[in-house]
């Protein structure tokens, strides 16, 4: 079966600034996808690329089989998106605003239909009120009854959970999983919260510089039983000789300007503790971190760790 | 035979008499024409021809009250009626009581117009010097040229018709000194629209307007209020 | 199209801001028919203080000069230079102001070409110049009519003076609006071209106005080097070509000629350059938002 987002080669120069490097990745249907990297490794370019706001300086994406270039309109047409705040207009009302974006996406929606969206996201009793009345987390919750009101097969988020208290971060989750899992929408998701990255996605990317870090299926890029330990001692630098130099080298990482790292899954920590003891080495902490976060860390922190892997 | 000879004595007879008129005679002759007329009201259709104005015909209703007063009053539109419009009166011209001086300049040989200069005796008359062109025999002033202190230099021509016997004219011409006009700056911003302005410099310089009334009617000595001339 | 246009519209019409203009123009419209029923005759003064030395300027002459025509025209020879600001308030505001609101990037993920989208954006602030103009005409043509009643309408031009009569002024009026819409569509294209390029609607606004301002200026004054050489080809030269509807052919003796314009053609000339310009502006725009990387 064809991806629903197939890019090839894509890369977009700004003047003298490589914001997104050659960079291919697809999505398969169903799936959510998630879209990992710091500030300003290109992501929102990329998003901005698939939903053609910028033109790409290179490269191919095609979006439902089709070249997003020739069939613009029937592609959008399937598509709904938030990208970074959902700007709406504050001087109209939640459903004013329901009803524009919905018709500019070429479907006809029913009243009913609007108001069951705002229902959807908790805004039904204020579907009324000027947007310029709500708070963030209101807005961020219109943004997606905005993005899902034509009922499209392919979602993209850019932080879909800004500025929501945690029930309201739990609640779209669940709708994520929902749109995904029961009704088979395809979801491309960017993210900071790696926490929630780690409880949804089903693949993803993690670009740095513009160009991919790693892609793949979450479960077999990261385990959760690896560990990452944050290993600091009473001399970092002799301690690194000494392991390189050991049986504990297949754990070392590398080094940071104030800790050395390790690499072991979690059942070999007591083994790797008790080596440590019988070599001498003044462990002043042994601090193992197993989440998405950690390993995401792990691969686009810079410029400190001297080595990487992966 | 006799009767020709008769009837050519007769008519050398006329012409003699009539060359015979003084001019003083045939003053007084216009004079008791223009006194039959105490008032009027007349009604006309009025042409205004000023370089710088374009306007349309006007329906005009014009007043008339011995000695000197006269309106010209626009029915409903508007027309910018010239200064000095009261000499279209054509009394204004005799109104002096201390009398004038006449110099009789005799026929004018194209049109037989007998051409009488008046300069009235009072040195505060506000009209200095006439000149008129009179049909003697019908005691019809045909074209008059006063001078005045105020305002400047007018001609008059006239036609007349029906209403001859009171020496009112059927048509009127009356030929008046404009200032050049000028806007105050800032008015307008106007469209230049290409059109072709007025190049000729002897019109340019001209500065002189023309005013044509051709009457319609004449109630004459039915009354006219005062309140008309305010 | 038609349902996008709607929409426009609809947002146009629910800001707030939109109504400033409609509110100035009635204040402006307003003061000026006040202030002339109270004290006309005193501005006539000014206009007529040269006229005065040949012709009789009575009080009956004032107030029959001072009618609904002659009035609507002098709100027009006022008003049409302060319009451009008012039409650039919605026009500059088009792309720049969806722009700073953050809407634009939403809207334009919309199954809608960027073509559409900036001819639709145009159309609206087209359709916001016409009920402008319209407001202007039911107040300043028909509420003077009302308050002044009718005459023979007098245009006072620099070179001379024209008159109409009375039953020759309306279709004239109706002319001249239809014009004058043209001229502000122009002004309105302007504002859109210059909107593309920010991302507040302030500095197209702004920019728009000083061009109109500054080109205006060019237009007005005599300054032989540009009579030939730029005059001609500014669209604000072109702008006051409405007043031309009211210079009357006159035959040797200058008598008008009731139902006609001195120049015609040069009207037509003047709105085919005016529409040669709406063209190019938003061409223009168009061109370069379909190039444009939307980073807002």
């Amino acid at each position: 079966m064809n991806p629903v987002i197939q890019v090839t080669h894509l890369t977009k120069d700004f003047k003298d600034v490589k914001a997104v490097n050659d960079l291919s990745f697809s999505v398969e249907a169903g799936q959510v996808y998630g879209f990992l990297g710091q500030n300003g490794a290109g992501k929102s370019t990329t998003i901005r690329m698939l939903l053609t706001l910028i033109k790409q300086t290179s490269g191919n994406i095609e979006i439902f089989g089709l070249n997003l270039q020739k069939h613009r309109n029937e592609i959008l047409r399937q598509v709904g998106a938030i990208i970074e705040r959902p700007d709406l207009y504050k001087y109209l009302t939640a459903l004013e605003n329901l009803r524009i974006f919905a018709a500019m996406s070429g479907v006809k929606v029913s009243e009913k239909k609007l108001m069951d969206q705002l229902a959807m996201v908790g805004l039904a009793e204020r579907a009324h009120s000027k947007v310029k009345t709500y708070s963030q987390g209101m807005k961020q919750r219109l943004g997606i009854a905005t993005a899902l009101v034509h009922d499209p097969k392919l979602i993209i988020l850019d932080e879909p959970t800004n500025g929501l208290d945690p029930q309201g971060i739990a609640d779209i989750r669940n709708l994520i999983l929902h749109l995904s899992k029961e009704m088979n929408k395809t979801l491309l998701i960017s993210s900071h919260l790696l926490s929630e990255m780690e409880l949804i996605a089903d693949s993803m990317i993690i670009i740095d510089k513009g160009k991919k870090v790693v892609e793949g299926k979450v479960n077999e890029l990261f385990d959760p039983a690896e560990t990452v330990v944050e290993l600091k001692t009473t001399d970092d630098s002799a301690t690194y000789e000494k392991l390189q130099q050991s049986n504990l080298k297949k754990f070392v990482q590398g080094k940071r300007n104030d800790c050395l790292l390790l690499k072991l899954h979690r059942d070999e920590i007591p083994a790797v503790m008790k080596e440590l003891v019988q070599m001498d080495i003044g462990v002043l902490s042994f601090y193992s971190k197993h989440s998405l976060e950690d390993y995401f860390l792990s691969l686009t922190a810079h410029p400190h760790v001297e080595t990487l892997k992966n | 035979m006799m009767k020709k000879s008769l009837l050519l004595s007769l008519v050398l007879l006329t012409v003699f008499i009539v060359n015979a008129q003084t001019a003083e005679e045939i003053i007084q002759k216009v004079k008791t024409k223009l006194e039959k007329v105490n008032d009027y009201e007349a009604k006309g259709k009025m042409k205004t021809n000023v370089v710088f104005i374009k306007a349309p015909i006007a329906n005009v209703k014009v007043f008339y009250k011995k000695p000197n007063k006269l309106r010209i009053n626009n029915e409903s539109g508007i027309s910018f009626i010239p200064k000095g419009s009261v000499n279209i009166n054509l009394n204004n011209i005799f109104i002096n009581t201390s009398g004038f001086d006449m110099i009789d300049m005799g026929k004018e040989s194209k049109t037989d117009l007998r051409i009488i200069k008046l300069l009235p005796k009072d040195e505060n008359a506000e009209v200095v010097l006439s000149t008129l062109y009179i049909d003697e025999t019908l005691s019809l002033i045909k074209k008059a040229k006063t001078t005045t202190k105020e305002n400047g230099t007018y001609e008059l021509e006239m036609s007349y018709g029906k209403y001859a016997d009171f020496g009112l004219a059927d048509k009127v011409i009356f030929i008046f000194n404009t200032k050049d006009y000028k806007l105050p700056k800032g008015i307008t911003f106007d469209y230049d629209d290409g059109s072709k302005r007025e190049q000729n410099p002897d019109k340019l310089k001209d500065k002189k307007g023309k005013v044509e009334i051709s009457y319609s009617s004449y109630i004459i000595n039915k009354g006219v209020s005062d309140s008309v001339f305010k | 199209m038609w349902k996008l246009l709607k929409i426009e519209l609809f947002k146009i019409f629910k800001r707030p801001r939109t109504y400033i203009a409609f509110g100035a123009v009635a204040a402006i419209v307003f003061l000026f028919q006040i202030g002339l029923k109270f004290d006309g005759k005193s501005y006539l003064d000014l206009i007529l203080n040269n006229v005065s030395d040949s012709f009789e300027v009575s009080d009956d002459f004032k107030s029959r000069l001072l009618n609904g025509y002659f009035i609507c025209f002098a709100i027009l020879n006022i008003l049409l230079i302060q319009m451009p600001l008012l039409v650039a308030l919605i026009a500059g505001d088009a792309i720049a102001g969806e722009a700073n609101m953050g809407t634009l990037r939403l809207s334009l993920t919309k199954p809608i070409s960027r073509t559409e989208y900036m001819l639709v954006k145009f159309m609206a602030s087209v359709i916001y110049t016409l009920i402008l103009l319209l407001w202007l005409a039911v107040l300043a043509l028909f509420g003077s009519m009302l308050i002044f009643g009718t005459n023979t309408l007098v245009v006072f031009r620099s070179e001379g003076i024209e008159m109409m009569n009375s039953f020759d002024v309306l279709w004239r009026y109706v002319a001249a609006f239809g014009y004058a819409a043209v001229a502000l569509t122009t002004v309105s294209a302007l504002a859109f071209l210059l909107s593309v390029f920010a991302e507040n609607s302030i500095g197209p606004i702004i920019a728009t106005m000083s061009i109109v301002i500054v080109l205006t200026i060019l237009s007005e004054f005599n300054i032989p080097i540009y009579d030939k050489t730029v005059k001609p080809y500014l669209f604000t030269t072109h702008m006051v070509a409405w007043k031309g509807f009211f210079y009357v052919q006159a035959d040797a003796d200058n008598k008008t000629i009731d139902g006609t314009i001195q120049n015609l053609p040069a009207i037509l000339r003047s709105m085919g350059i005016l529409i040669a310009y709406i063209i190019g502006f938003v061409g223009t725009a168009i061109w370069i938002f379909k190039r444009k990387d939307i980073l807002t």
